[in-house]
């Protein structure tokens, strides 16, 4: 099963408007979905399609994303044939080890590309969030074209916060790529990218050789948009649940989303399980105050307070008489009696003292950073 | 290599006063508090305690154990120099047969001990629940320069009769043996747990596997004939919670130990982790219109209606209406609407329909083999309940039993 496919995943972007999120981290290592980071739903979906050879750059505070990843164990992906191979950025006499851009990053690794034995290559960014397999796309894209872009339709459009935004304007025959937006202010299509690009792999190394050479910094920017016309590109559309990541904003409102059962449903869809690292957390006590509505949770929380409409990650507390509302609590997140949260996204360890009120509003969520104490 | 110590677990048989739970499966992976199952235990003691060589003896199922153990990695028993095997039975050009004691599993696979040479062999038991470092035992042991250590915990005079009791002079050293005794001389309870010099275990097991009327039994016959020679044995005390969850009712009851606030047994610790398999689950959801108190949930649970006073492993599913109280619900469990589950355990991917009550007085005239449950409804694993069923408390459910229910009750 694709056997002759392998990944590489880019998680160099950066992205200012997630602000405090990605202080420390980059995109791909953010919390999401309760129990996850981004980059465990791509990786996934690479493993539960049989693809067993993945390449993953990293460029700045990737520390984190190590540390989450270690040798690819939970993704059953430290093989002795291919397997996890992270890609940290190194300096040579002709690379200073800082990447301008994709470009750089992609010409520094391409001694692993080479080195790979499959015949196509999934690029893969590391802020889109979906579950599915890429069978149905390497199909498509065996019998079609030389590019295949992954796309879904999504009218949702937030221009003061537009970020690596990709919108493709198709043929007639729904699958011809004939035209690509690139952070298009007037957008004419919402058919947006979902940072899966299948290329064959020897096209792949000639035109990031010929844009490097030519200083080119953006894949998308100076390689795809211009090979539109000369090449055959295709986009692959999918129907199920794609959630970017790309703000606080829509950080905030993707991970709301699941608690709806049916976006829930389709990125935990249990025939192809999204793979994380383990914490061995007991499972979560609920104590005899607990009033819990309309909440995702992950093991190893401790509630004895009131909890609405909220996100919880591991190792929550949330103690009596404490109220949490529209919120998102990352691992080891403590708050203490009597304390009011409402539309705050609270990072990894934030302990919430006695009586405080953290209260934001509907699309301006308060972030409150790592290991901060309020 | 040469390894100081090497632990053998007794996984044994297959547990039959836990009747349908263990079906299809040894004892020691019976589910337990949540996420974990009873062979997490010892386990996970083994790898706190840094033993990192485990034999696991069975002759029952050996496939499911072994599915389950794997290859180790989860309890970090993955090593290149030791590790954890799952050691059935086997035959070898000579002979080959069941184990017939306790003792006998362990003089089977002597060549398996033989090749880690160890000095002291650890042999526990794989249905207690208990958190216990294992490396101050044979500190213990070694101080006292003893052939043989048992660890020993004070029970309450009146349920001493149930145990194996240990007879100590002031320094510790055992001068007697009584198993279940009708009037027991002390309340040192036996806790299945030994620790032996191998060379003297050995020659012991030798001795007695060439004798034709033993049991080849630790607690009938080894620990005996090694008083009688005056071999120096000492009773480790051990504090803290323990508890054999060989019963239903015993079972159950160490599920509830976990709700305690504080709990009588808490797991979560992080200097003494119970290590476990982990599902591959989403977080637990927990809906609009539902009660959960006083309980664990686990992942991969989606809880619609109430929950009191209960634990729920991964996978659970309760629907609008239902209730589940002072009851256990094991892994990928479905509890349907208006459904009422009072003081129960619900077996591994069991079905339970719409408006079903569980756990209910008896109807006049209605009676109920409880011998193994008490008042405890046990339904047994992948059973399917109609809708509007009926059941009783202390009613054992299982595919051959389950028509009784329907239908109008116990006499139809």
């Amino acid at each position: 099963m694709n056997q002759d496919a392998f990944g590489l995943i880019f998680t160099g972007e950066p992205n200012p408007y997630m602000r405090d999120l990605t202080l420390s981290r980059a995109v791909a290592a953010v919390p999401f979905g309760g129990r996850y980071r981004c980059i465990d739903y791509i990786l996934s979906d690479f493993v539960n399609s049989g693809v067993r050879n993945v390449g993953l750059i990293t460029q700045k505070n990737y520390h984190s994303l190590m540390d989450h990843l270690g040798m690819g164990k939970e993704w059953d992906l430290n093989r002795k044939r291919d397997g996890l191979f992270i890609l940290p950025p190194y300096s040579t006499k002709d690379n200073t080890g800082v990447y301008r851009g994709d470009i750089d990053a992609f010409h520094s690794v391409m001694q692993y590309v080479r080195r790979s034995n499959q015949k196509y290559l999934i690029l893969s960014g590391s802020h889109t969030v979906f579950n599915t397999t890429f069978d149905a796309i390497l199909n498509q894209h065996r019998a079609t074209g030389d590019i295949t872009i992954m796309y879904n339709e999504d009218p949702r459009f937030f221009p003061e916060e537009q970020n690596r935004d990709l919108r493709l304007l198709l043929d007639q025959d729904g699958m011809t790529v004939t035209e690509l937006e690139w952070n298009p202010r007037r957008p004419r299509s919402n058919y947006r990218s979902c940072e899966i690009i299948i290329i064959d792999k020897t096209l792949f190394e000639d035109l990031v050789d010929e844009s490097y050479s030519r200083g080119g910094i953006d894949f998308t920017r100076d390689v795809l948009l211009s090979c539109v016309k000369e090449l055959k590109v295709m986009g692959w559309r999918y129907d199920g649940y794609v959630a970017r990541i790309d703000s606080v904003n829509t950080y905030f409102m993707h991970s709301m989303e699941l608690l709806n059962a049916a976006e829930a449903k389709d990125l935990n869809n249990r025939t192809h399980p999204i793979y994380t690292k383990v914490k061995d957390e007991i499972p979560s006590v609920y104590g005899a105050q607990a009033d819990v509505h309309n909440v995702v949770m992950a093991d190893g929380c401790r509630i004895d307070g009131t909890v609405e409409n909220s996100i919880l990650f591991r190792g929550v507390t949330v103690e009596r008489g404490a109220m949490v509302r529209n919120s998102i609590l990352m691992q080891g997140v403590k708050v203490s009696a009597g304390a009011k949260l409402d539309h705050a996204i609270l990072d990894k360890n934030v302990t919430v003292s006695s009586g405080r009120s953290l209260i934001g509003y509907e699309g301006i969520p308060l972030v409150f950073r790592k290991n901060l104490t309020v | 290599m040469k390894k100081r110590i090497v632990a053998m677990l007794l996984a044994g048989g297959q547990g039959s006063r836990l009747g349908v739970l263990t079906s299809n499966m040894a004892k020691p992976a019976v589910p337990f508090g949540g996420k974990y199952r009873i062979i997490d235990f010892p386990l996970s003691n083994c790898v706190n305690s840094d033993i990192d060589t485990v034999g696991v003896l069975t002759q029952y199922r050996p496939l499911a154990l072994n599915a389950y153990l794997g290859t180790g990695q989860h309890w970090d028993l993955d090593r290149n120099n030791g590790g954890v095997f799952v050691l059935p039975p086997y035959m070898t050009e000579k002979d080959g047969r069941w184990y017939s004691g306790t003792a006998n599993a362990i003089w089977q696979n002597r060549t398996f001990v033989d090749q880690y040479d160890p000095d002291y062999v650890l042999i526990l038991s794989g249905d207690h629940i208990y958190k216990m470092d294992y490396t101050e035992m044979l500190r213990f042991h070694i101080a006292h320069n003893a052939a043989a250590t048992i660890a020993v915990l004070r029970v309450p005079m009146e349920e001493a009769h149930r145990f194996g009791i240990m007879n100590t002079d002031e320094s510790g050293t055992i001068v007697s043996f009584e198993e279940k005794p009708k009037a027991p001389k002390s309340n040192n309870a036996s806790m299945g747990i030994y620790i032996f010099n191998w060379k003297t275990l050995r020659a012991y097991m030798e001795r007695d596997d060439a004798d034709q009327t033993s049991e080849n039994d630790f607690g009938k016959n080894i620990i005996p004939e090694m008083l009688s020679a005056g071999e120096k044995m000492v009773a480790y005390p051990f504090e803290g919670y323990w508890k054999d969850v060989g019963t239903i009712k015993s079972l159950w009851e160490a599920n509830m130990d976990l709700l305690g606030d504080p709990p009588l047994l808490d797991l979560d610790d992080p200097s003494w982790r119970i290590y476990t398999r982990n599902p591959v689950m989403p977080p637990h959801y927990v809906g609009t219109n539902a009660t959960v108190k006083n309980t664990l949930v686990s992942e991969g649970s989606v809880l619609y209606g109430t929950a009191l006073h209960s634990v729920l492993f991964c996978g659970t599913h309760i629907d609008l209406d239902a209730t589940v109280e002072d009851s256990i619900v094991f892994p990928s469990a479905r509890i349907g609407k208006n459904t009422r589950v009072r003081k129960a355990i619900i077996g591994e991917n069991a079905v339970i329909g719409d408006n079903v009550r569980i756990g209910e007085a008896p109807r006049a005239g209605e009676t109920v083999d409880n011998e193994l449950t008490g008042d405890i409804a046990l339904i047994g694993n992948d059973i399917t309940i109609p809708d509007g069923t009926v059941i009783p408390r202390g009613a054992v459910v299982t595919g051959k039993t389950l028509g009784q229910f329907i239908d109008g009750g116990a006499n139809a």
